[in-house]
């Protein structure tokens, strides 16, 4: 039995959400490897071979993959899934996007975004938004498999000395291209890796006064994360959405602004060591899941927090 | 042009769903079902589609059950053309699911397949990657915006966890949906008049030549672990003192 890991990265570097992955992989069991698939990312696979416990790094060097196109990557994982027992790849955009097009060419059926290990062919994975868990075992040959990455530790980023291995790529299917991104540029921690997290939503009312909450993030050296009305209404982009459908966050503390707690929303950060939940209407459903709940205007409070966080 | 879109049936999404006591699933007995949020969103980007001139018919599709023709009824009352239903009892799994659409793709030949990026049910997040990967063709999913370019290719802006990014695809392809795409409209009472009158087609998986069994056996489905019931704190002061002294996180 082996485990092939797929590198979650941007050419330069090892994204932190690959070391949840391997963590998973490790219970899963077998030999270990990662996959570094990118285009001039010598770097990120020297990053990869330092991961405690890998036994081996593939390089798949090619311009094809310099973008992560889907249709690249799936043809490679293809070619590679004859020597592996299992294919893990964090639940990110990328995964999300790779893993599925890969399991239907090999005629496996994806086991999405587990949260726990059973055996080397059962896993546990939420449904229903969370609201229940499935254990599910898979027959097929090779497991493709996506790791929710709030569910498992990450592996240790030193320590290991894998060797690298280079791999011819598979070339390059033209059936899309790159034209390009807007990455939102922020100072603060990421907000799936962020010990603190504060999220506003609609109670927030529009988007200026998301201010409030990155002074109260600066005190705290927190990410800042957003509810889905919060983002459907236009105050914040869509990379702060917390929830089912956007970003899962698990932060030692977590601090919900003016959030009411739809299922959807709770779904994305209800397994937050601490949760606090401020808002003024005390019905809100957030405070049936906060540790803490300050029944308050988030504009009187907000600021006070803050400046109580100074004394 | 032909646009396919894909319409899913599943527990409303204001339905706080419940296990059932055996374990065995959901309680979906008496429960409000609806249109997966993700395919309104797909079907209201094809008719827009349609709208536009770019499109010349509009196909709904839905699989599993009877019921799920209501779920193409109401595709139909938003200004989809034609159904398909493809009808069976039997569990689909994603796979399953790509397999079936693409047979279905094969009969229609249609140029945009558009699938919801995820269903709130089993939140799997694969079907429209891998229908795209069973007709080899190319895949924008989580698209917050489609442009169809003269040249038989489309730019589609995808949501990704950094921010956004543009791809360009080629004809054929498989659209998903992310929620930004558009905001579907509710069908008014005459479409949904309408939409009675529309010709829905039935099928089998046998007819369709697939194997829909499922791959994965759900061994038990349970409760997730309840948080403990916290406390109200009446002030700012007593917030920061338990953050500090008790939880100990700041």
């Amino acid at each position: 039995m082996s485990v092939l890991v797929i590198a979650e990265h941007d050419n330069a570097k090892l994204n932190p959400a690959t070391l949840h992955a391997v963590t998973a992989a490790q219970k899963i069991g077998g030999e270990l490897h990662i996959l570094v698939a990118g285009s001039n990312a010598a770097a990120v696979a020297d990053e990869a071979a330092k991961v405690g416990g890998v036994a081996k790094v593939l390089l798949a060097d090619d311009a094809a993959y310099a973008n992560r196109l889907p249709e690249n990557l799936a043809k490679l994982l293809v070619d590679l899934a004859g020597n592996y027992s299992h294919l893990v790849a964090t639940a990110t955009a990328t995964g999300k996007n790779v893993m599925p097009r890969t399991a239907a060419l090999l005629d496996v059926q994806q086991i999405s975004d587990i949260s726990g290990v059973e055996s080397a062919d059962t896993f546990v994975r939420p449904i229903y938004a969370g609201n229940a868990m499935a254990t599910v075992q898979s027959g097929d040959k090779v497991k493709v498999i996506t790791v929710r990455a709030t569910a498992f530790d990450a592996a240790p980023a030193s320590g290991g000395s894998a060797a690298v291995e280079k791999l011819a790529g598979a070339g390059d299917t033209g059936l899309s291209t790159f034209v390009g991104q807007e990455l939102a540029k922020s100072e603060r921690p990421e907000l799936t890796s962020a010990r603190v997290v504060v999220s506003g939503g609609r109670g927030m009312q529009n988007g200026d006064n998301f201010k409030l909450l990155d002074s109260l993030a600066d005190k705290l050296n927190a990410a800042v994360g957003a509810s889905r009305a919060a983002v459907d209404a236009g105050f914040v982009p869509n990379t702060y959405q917390v929830g089912q459908t956007g970003k899962i966050v698990a932060p030692e503390l977590y601090i919900a602004v003016g959030i009411s707690g739809a299922i959807q929303h709770l779904a994305g950060m209800k397994d937050s060591k601490v949760i606090v939940a401020i808002n003024k209407d005390e019905d809100a459903p957030i405070f049936q899941v906060a540790d803490y709940g300050l029944v308050a205007d988030l504009f009187q409070a907000v600021p006070e927090l803050t400046n109580e966080l100074s004394k | 042009m032909k646009v396919l879109v894909a319409v899913k049936r599943v527990v409303d999404y204001n339905v706080k769903v419940r296990v059932k006591a055996d374990g065995t699933g959901v309680e979906t007995a008496n429960v409000k079902m609806s249109m997966n949020p993700f395919d309104e969103i797909g079907v209201e980007e094809a008719v827009r589609l349609k709208e536009a001139g770019k499109a010349t018919e509009v196909i709904a599709v839905s699989l599993g059950p009877t019921q799920c023709q209501e779920t193409i009824r109401t595709a139909l009352a938003m200004g989809a053309d034609r159904g398909i239903h493809v009808q069976t009892d039997v569990e689909l799994q994603p796979l399953a699911v790509a397999k079936l659409l693409k047979a279905v793709v094969d009969k229609e030949q249609p140029q945009i397949c558009i699938l919801g990026k995820q269903a709130i049910d089993d939140d799997a997040n694969q079907t429209g990657q891998m229908l795209a990967a069973l007709a080899g063709w190319p895949q924008a999913t989580f698209a917050s915006k489609l442009v169809i370019n003269d040249d038989g290719s489309a730019n589609v802006t995808r949501e990704v966890d950094g921010g956004l990014e543009t791809v360009t695809v080629k004809m054929p392809f498989v659209l998903t949906t992310d929620l930004r795409l558009n905001e579907p409209r509710y069908a008014s009472l005459p479409n949904i008049m309408k939409a009675k009158k529309k010709p829905i087609d039935t099928l089998t998986p046998e007819q369709l030549g697939v194997d829909a069994a499922p791959r994965l056996k759900t061994l038990k489905v349970a409760e997730p672990a309840k948080r403990q019931a916290g406390i109200k704190v009446k002030s700012v002061a007593e917030l920061v003192d338990k953050l500090r002294n008790e939880a100990k996180v700041i």
